[in-house]
């Protein structure tokens, strides 16, 4: 190996150089840049590069901050939850009962992940809206006389959008490590007297769950940081998800000290998450071994890592 | 005598509540499938939709919508900067991402793991922080908004989109390269290939169809992006963008036109990239 | 005949392992060498430095008298059958027959001739449009030879070619190697951990203990002839018992077996006083006759084994320790509890050092 190496070492050299040059400028300073950005004093409404941790201190010490987080990350629970209950059936019924044409039907769920997103938030507009299509449908038929204001433009709506847009990308990972379960285990659960349920419970959904913890950190951090479905959907009830007052402070307000505090806050939280869900995985997915770019876990999260 | 009893309850236990339990796992993935799509289809639906307004019920069907796409004077500008953008993201991503994998299956340097982390923060993190992080970073640096228009849709948007979908490109064809059998190589160069021949006609040929599946998912996401490109689009909106800014002023069929064709579009772009996948098993 | 390939004194190690430890080895041209070995036991390592894909830490090696040093694998006038064969997955038959010579700016209509020639050699000739994944392991086998035929390398090297065949095909194929290595005249250096497939085809094998050779000789020789315990044990079946060596004069020794004095035929540096095993293949041990010359074991049989070929017989000696013997066919098999008187032909009996 040493002699095809040492003559092409230079080669090699340059190679590397340019993804790790790339990365450096356009991903690491601007993440530092960012960081940086929330130590900035605002002077007047200009931007000075004087340090200052005035930012933090108005973000935990004004009311409107930490309740808008805690709101997001309630959100982002509850679509979580939603999210898991409807992605693991449609898993397991993937990985396990599906016979015929099973790859189609797989591809059928994860195909909404990589189109339009835009498409499938303000769908949920022409379903939801005063004159929109489920009301005129609940009319039509007679279940109610006048069309309900109150389907569109509450937290119920963006929940109910951000619970349809993120259940496939719960599912990938979940089904990922279901499909990898060897069908001898479940019966040989079955042969040392195991019931159907007692299989699932002591085989199955142990084995599962990195793909569990995958699927819902995905969900709750994407969901967390959405601000699209908000605005589209949530009215003044909840135009107020965290991603949206970083959006209005960087736009309108034009406070960007403030607002980089707020991502500052906002990738701290992913990250530790993110952290947390690693572990998790390891303990339960058997090691490093099992943690792999490739493989369906927060490891190689995101849409792009996450073909089985 | 004791065998057979189990036995017999084994099967017992077994015959009735399974009905039950797989009627009621196939009625609720069937659910779940129905929530996923049906929403979808609406909007599809009311693309043919021949009325002004979307509203219950539907009137079927135009194509009158498609028409008023293509003299939509903003929607035919958005469309071509979208092409524009997408084609050149790929290109930045496939330069970048395709070394990049090699860096992290071949090269062994301190600060690899770093370097793995940072390149797929963009898929893990929420859009609009990789947006104010790319945002406060061209600012500071002076590089404008629309600098580079119209030739580029921008330079702050086409390098944002590159380097968030780089990562993309990585780990499909890093994924590749693990299952890749080095001994191939060593094949190559005892048949008198040299290093660069053997990467050139074995190594390349062999991940082709995870870089090319790459390039598409990245063609496909560039097309669609919206908080990334929320933050850094200079004077010419994207596709997405263009849809948003319909829709403030309200749902009109035309906007689900839209809608469809990026739909249209993106499905076949998949429907292709999971065919080559599957080739590639 | 100057010798086509030398090792030197080569020497492997892989941070604190020594994969090959000095290791010097002669191969005249045309002949059909066996590098023979457990896994561990430096033979692949050995055939990496060949090759060029894995370089000595010290020692040299020489083709045709130059050495090989510092030059890439692709510029080595030699060419390896992979052990899963490493067929371009991507490529035909045809392209991947055709790839060296592609590499080396053959003119088309040459290489087209050639590699026709080649598949045909090797039976192939109708499948040249295929993708690897489309052939039969056997085939693939073929194709792999073909690849490495076709650039009419001085030295062949296999490394384990036939591991992944089936037992039926394995064997047809290891007449075959012997067949092209006659027919083209071309040097084979051959790896593998099966005794059974060095015996059958090879010129000389080299059995591999420890990175080092154990004993380099013809099949023959190895099988009736080891020089050691390790040899005699690693190749076919054998009846092993410990004693001490006694009274060494030329090439007979007497050993002192469970308080039995034996004479044997010494094959290695046996000395007196040295621990030393008294090896026998069963297939020799037999029934001594009443006035049988000879050494001569009391045994009791233990159990018999019918196996279709032969039947086994195992027997105790007095001390404890078992031994075996092919029972003749014709007659009848002795029931447990039999004690016989066994012998073998004294020439048989050979005493080895550890």
């Amino acid at each position: 190996m040493s002699a095809t190496r040492s003559p092409r070492r230079y080669g090699r050299l340059l190679f590397a150089a340019l993804p790790i040059g790339w990365v450096t400028v356009l991903l690491l300073l601007p993440y530092l840049f960012l960081f940086a950005h929330s130590f900035f004093r605002l002077v007047d409404g200009q931007l000075t590069h004087q340090l200052t941790l005035e930012n933090y201190g108005r973000l935990f010490g004004t009311a409107l901050y930490p309740n808008t987080i805690l709101f997001s990350a309630g959100i982002a629970a509850r679509v979580t939850l939603a999210s898991l209950c409807l992605a693991y059936p449609l898993a397991y019924l993937l990985a396990f009962k599906v016979r015929r044409h099973k790859n189609l039907l797989y591809m059928a769920v994860i195909i909404p992940l990589w189109v339009s997103y835009l498409v499938r938030a303000y769908a949920w507009k022409i379903i939801l809206g005063q004159e929109g299509v489920l009301n005129g449908f609940l009319m039509s038929v007679g279940i109610i006389r006048e069309p309900l204001a109150v389907l569109l433009y509450s937290k119920w709506a963006v929940m109910l959008a951000l619970v349809h847009i993120y259940t496939p990308f719960t599912l990938m990972p979940i089904y990922a490590v279901l499909e990898a379960i060897p069908p001898a285990l479940k019966e040989a659960s079955t042969d040392l007297y195991a019931s159907r349920w007692q299989t699932f419970r002591h085989v199955v959904l142990p084995l599962s769950l990195p793909g569990v913890v995958a699927g819902c950190t995905f969900a709750f951090v994407l969901s967390m940081g959405d601000f699209i479905a908000p605005i589209l959907l949530g009215g003044n009830d909840s135009a107020l998800m965290v991603s949206n007052l970083v959006v209005s402070l960087f736009g309108v307000a034009f406070n960007w000290p403030l607002g980089a505090a707020v991502s500052v806050v906002m990738l701290t939280m992913t990250v530790t998450l993110l952290t947390m869900a690693r572990k998790l995985e390891d303990r339960w997915g058997g090691g490093p071994a099992g943690r792999r770019l490739d493989a369906p876990t927060t490891g190689g999260m995101g849409r792009g890592a996450l073909h089985a | 005598m004791t065998a057979l009893p189990l036995v017999e309850s084994k099967g017992r236990r077994r015959a009735a509540p399974t009905d039950l339990w797989s009627h009621a796992l196939w009625l609720t993935g069937t659910g779940v499938f129905a929530f996923i799509y049906l929403p979808l289809l609406v909007v599809i639906l009311y693309a043919f939709h021949d009325a002004n307004i979307v509203a219950w019920p539907f009137h079927p069907f135009t194509l009158r919508w498609f028409g008023t796409l293509v003299h939509d004077r903003g929607m035919v500008d958005a469309a071509g900067a979208s092409l524009k953008l997408a084609l050149l993201a790929t290109g930045l991503a496939l330069a970048v991402g395709v070394p990049g994998a090699f860096v992290l299956d071949r090269f062994e340097f301190p600060g690899k793991a770093a370097f793995e982390r940072l390149v797929l923060l963009p898929l893990i993190l929420p859009g609009v922080i990789t947006g104010v992080a790319l945002l406060t970073f061209f600012s500071f640096v002076g590089l404008s908004l629309s600098s580079g228009f119209p030739l580029v849709p921008g330079w702050p948007v086409v390098l944002g989109h590159g380097a968030a979908l780089t990562s993309v490109v990585v780990t499909q064809v890093y994924a590749r390269l693990r299952r890749f059998d080095r001994v191939l190589e060593e094949a190559s160069l005892d048949l008198y290939a040299s290093a660069w021949q053997t990467f050139w006609y074995v190594t390349l040929p062999v991940i082709r169809p995870a870089v090319l599946g790459s390039a598409l998912l990245v063609f496909t996401l560039s097309l669609d992006e919206i908080a990334v490109t929320f933050f850094l689009v200079g004077r010419q909106n994207t596709i997405p963008l263009q849809i948003w800014g319909l829709l403030r002023r309200g749902i009109t069929p035309e906007v689900n036109a839209a809608a469809t064709v990026v739909f249209a579009v993106s499905v076949v772009v998949i429907v292709i990239w999971a065919r080559l996948l599957r080739e590639d098993r | 005949m100057a010798p086509i390939l030398e090792l030197q004194s080569v020497t492997k190690r892989f941070g604190d392992f020594v994969a090959v430890n000095d290791l010097s080895l002669t191969v005249a041209p045309g002949e059909f060498i066996t590098l023979l070995g457990a896994s561990g036991s430096g033979k692949t390592t050995t055939l990496r430095m060949i090759a060029g894909f894995e370089h000595p830490d010290s020692g040299e090696i020489l083709m045709d008298g130059r050495p090989l040093t510092g030059l890439p694998p692709n510029r080595r006038d030699l060419n390896t059958v992979f052990q899963q064969y490493a067929l371009f997955p991507h490529l035909t038959v045809r392209q991947n027959v055709g790839y060296g010579l592609r590499m080396r700016s053959t003119p088309a209509p040459e290489l087209d001739q050639r590699v026709g020639e080649a598949l045909d050699m090797v039976q192939l000739g109708g499948l040249t449009g295929r993708l690897p994944r489309q052939l039969s392991g056997g085939q693939q086998q073929r194709v792999a030879l073909a690849r490495a035929l076709v650039n009419r390398p001085k030295v062949l090297l296999l490394d384990e070619p036939l591991g992944a065949l089936d037992l039926k095909l394995r064997k047809e194929m290891q007449l075959e190697l012997k067949h092209l290595n006659r027919q083209l005249g071309l040097t084979f250096l051959y790896v593998t951990h099966d005794q059974e497939e060095a015996l059958t085809m090879s010129d000389r094998i080299a059995l591999m203990r420890a990175g080092r050779i154990e004993q380099l000789s013809g099949p023959r020789e190895m099988y009736e002839r080891p020089s050691s315990r390790y040899v005699a044990d690693f190749i076919g079946e054998t009846n092993m018992l410990g004693g001490t060596a006694a009274r060494r004069h030329g090439d007979s020794a007497r050993l002192t077996v469970g308080g039995q004095e034996i004479q044997a035929t010494a094959t290695a540096s046996v000395r007196d006083g040295d621990p030393a095993w008294l090896t026998v293949r069963p297939e020799f041990v037999q029934v001594a006759g009443p006035d049988t010359a000879g050494p001569r074991l009391r045994a009791t049989v233990t159990e018999t084994v019918f196996t279709g070929q032969v039947t086994r017989v195992f027997a105790r000696l007095q001390d404890g320790s078992g031994l075996t013997m092919h029972w003749p066919a014709a007659d009848s098999v002795p029931a447990p509890g039999t004690v016989l008187d066994l012998t073998w032909p004294a020439e048989r009996g050979l005493c080895v050092g550890d």
